[in-house]
């Protein structure tokens, strides 16, 4: 039977959310019975839900791909009993453009391009990965001059707080909360500009390149994020009396998409999402890389595992972001920017004009690449939304054989069925936005 | 678990293994090679050596490259599952890399151990065709469920299929 009789006559494709009457009840327990690592008979005796109502008391309803408090082209399929979920499915993929497939045919000089524009809200997270991890196949990691390193720092950290604004942006409106949309994109903005001085462009900045970095910082830059800082100082403060301890904010999020360590390390969750259900793990710290040894900063956990923590979380690593950009300010080495090895780094623009070998190993490098030796790496670093990692496998020519990006948010919507199970409808709203996916990463 | 003193010393004559299978040290990181036949039985002892999360969970197709290098006693075949477990109280990562022939691409599925692995089998599934044995849900997950082949293998062609989508004219 072909697709189009298969929703011609009313039933949903297989990749969807079934309805009770075809489901075994090992099926209907699995989602909270293998997560909790229970068996069949434990899971049935939560008896959180109504057991078994029959199935013209629920309903299906899609809830996407263009619903707006989806953060993109997210469809999630909601079982509903009245306004209860009883059980969701997340379909994903309509973002889906082939990137690590993509990835394969560019060279690791173009390859930034590619990944910068997985996760879209936190672009120089992405490349630093994938920059890192052909370092480390280069065997270069360690000679990476220390300008670039810090500069790598702030540009990450910087980079932090402005997914964390858009987030508080979002989730304001996602809840309700309009203004507080206008306010997080205000200042997100002032970030971006800041960026797009440094890297050209306010997103997909393919600046951190294996080696380095792209350019220099720009004159007066340490003024402007001086200025950046002590504006959003504090707006933040602002937001804290907007919604931190407002009475309505916190009824809609304390309590709502409750996840507890277990079941989110069972998932694989990562990011604020674990720390909100209270393991203090932070790859900055537990895992360190670039000089995150050398500045001080806290990691900000929860407690309760809610939609309220996750929340609280991101606002409180703005300000954590903000520590360490500060430093970072303090600490910045003079000296080059990116390494002087002539087979990742092309000539300066000037010698070009006055040597033949200079151009014609500029020539090359652009269109050929450089060749990386065989092996294969995982490399993974904290991103805004939680570990992302890059794996790649070399075959030794100038294109990666295999590159694969461990994107957090593709793990992290996992915890979706978890958290809206035995919420509401109007909940699910706020789990999402606490989950803050970014669909370009989740789909690649 | 093994010692790192004992990996540094990786050109000892004694092989290095865990549970019976051999760890090597690439790049500083630490590579578990598993037989298919104990993948399931091995991540089960290192989920009870403290290695509580999956981190990432892939494949690769090494279609174009059979000479590649492994160690002694593991027969390179045409696709790998490479899974990262993670250990948070030990802060250390392992990689597991499976061989999986292309004549019998399945594998038994994680999903029990982990239930964080549910959506990136399907992932491996999707793009490589591995099946996953026991998957509770085992279903294209990015590209639309009427496509044909399995994107990420090397032997599919880039282009070869003009646009497929539901509804799309033939």
């Amino acid at each position: 039977m072909s697709i189009l009789d298969t929703i011609e006559q009313g039933n949903e494709p297989e990749q969807g959310l079934k309805p009770r009457s075809e489901l075994t009840a090992r099926e209907l327990l699995r989602e909270v019975g293998a997560v909790l690592r229970l068996s069949e008979t434990e899971a049935a005796k939560l008896g959180d839900l109504p057991v078994d109502p029959s199935e013209d008391q629920t309903m299906i309803i899609n809830m996407g791909p263009q619903h707006p408090s989806t953060h993109g082209v997210l469809r999630l399929m909601l079982e509903l009993q009245g306004e209860t979920v009883l059980r969701c499915k997340p379909i994903i993929g309509y973002l889906h453009t082939g990137m690590e497939k993509t990835g394969e045919q560019l060279t690791y000089l173009q390859g930034g391009t590619n990944v910068t524009r997985m996760d879209y809200l936190s672009p120089l997270n992405n490349e630093l990965v994938f920059s890192l991890a052909t370092e480390k196949l280069l065997g270069i990691e360690d000679d990476i001059p220390e300008r670039a390193v810090w500069m790598r720092m702030l540009l990450s950290e910087l980079n932090r707080m402005s997914s964390h604004l858009l987030f508080m942006a979002t989730n304001g409106m996602d809840l309700g909360a309009v203004s507080m949309m206008i306010y997080g994109w205000r200042e997100r903005e002032e970030v971006l500009r800041f960026f797009q001085k440094v890297t050209g462009l306010r997103m997909n900045h393919n600046f951190i390149r294996p080696g380095g970095v792209a350019a220099d910082l720009p004159a007066g830059w340490r003024d402007d994020v001086l200025h950046l800082l002590e504006m959003i100082e504090p707006r933040l403060e602002e937001y804290d009396t907007l919604m931190t301890g407002q009475p309505i904010w916190r009824d809609r999020l304390q309590g709502v998409g409750v996840i507890t360590p277990q079941e989110a390390i069972a998932l694989g969750a990562t990011g604020p999402i674990l720390r909100g259900a209270g393991v203090p793990w932070d790859l900055r710290r537990d895992q360190p890389y670039l000089r995150y040894p050398e500045v001080d900063f806290d990691v900000i956990v929860g407690s309760y595992g809610d939609a309220f923590d996750r929340y609280a979380i991101r606002l409180n690593e703005i300000r954590e972001s903000m520590k360490i950009v500060r430093q970072v300010l303090d600490k910045m080495p003079s000296g080059d920017y990116r390494i002087q090895n002539k087979k990742v780094t092309p000539p300066p623009r000037a010698r070009i004009d006055e040597s033949m070998e200079a151009l014609i190993h500029h020539f090359k490098i652009f269109t050929e690449g450089f060749k990386v030796p065989e092996g294969e790496v995982y490399v993974a670093i904290e991103s805004p939304r939680g570990e992302i990692g890059c794996y790649i496998a070399s075959d030794g020519s100038a294109t990666p054989y295999r590159m694969h990006v461990r994107a957090p948010s593709f793990v992290n919507i996992q915890c979706l069925p978890h958290m809206m199970r035995g919420g509401l409808v109007a909940d699910a709203v706020a789990v999402i936005s606490s989950v803050d996916p970014v669909l370009g990463e989740v789909d690649r | 678990m093994a010692d790192t003193a004992d990996l540094a010393s990786s050109g000892a004559p004694e092989p290095v293994t865990l549970h019976g299978c051999p760890l090597v040290v690439s790049f500083g990181q630490q590579v578990l090679f598993v037989p298919r036949d104990q993948y399931a039985k091995v991540v089960k002892s290192l989920l009870a050596d403290g290695y509580e999360m999956v981190s990432d969970l892939t494949a690769v197709d090494y279609l174009q490259m059979p000479e590649r290098t492994v160690p002694d006693g593991v027969v390179a075949e045409r696709f790998e599952v490479v899974v990262n477990l993670l250990s948070l109280k030990d802060r250390q990562r392992l990689r597991v890399r499976v061989q999986v022939p292309a004549d019998d691409a399945s594998i038994p599925t994680l999903f029990d151990l982990y239930p964080g692995t549910e959506a990136m089998e399907r992932e491996v599934y999707d793009m490589f065709g591995i099946t996953f044995t026991d998957h509770p849900d085992l279903t294209r997950i990015l590209m639309p469920e009427d496509w044909d082949g399995h994107p990420l293998r090397k032997d599919y062609e880039v282009g070869r299929i003009p646009v497929q989508f539901k509804g799309a004219p033939n």
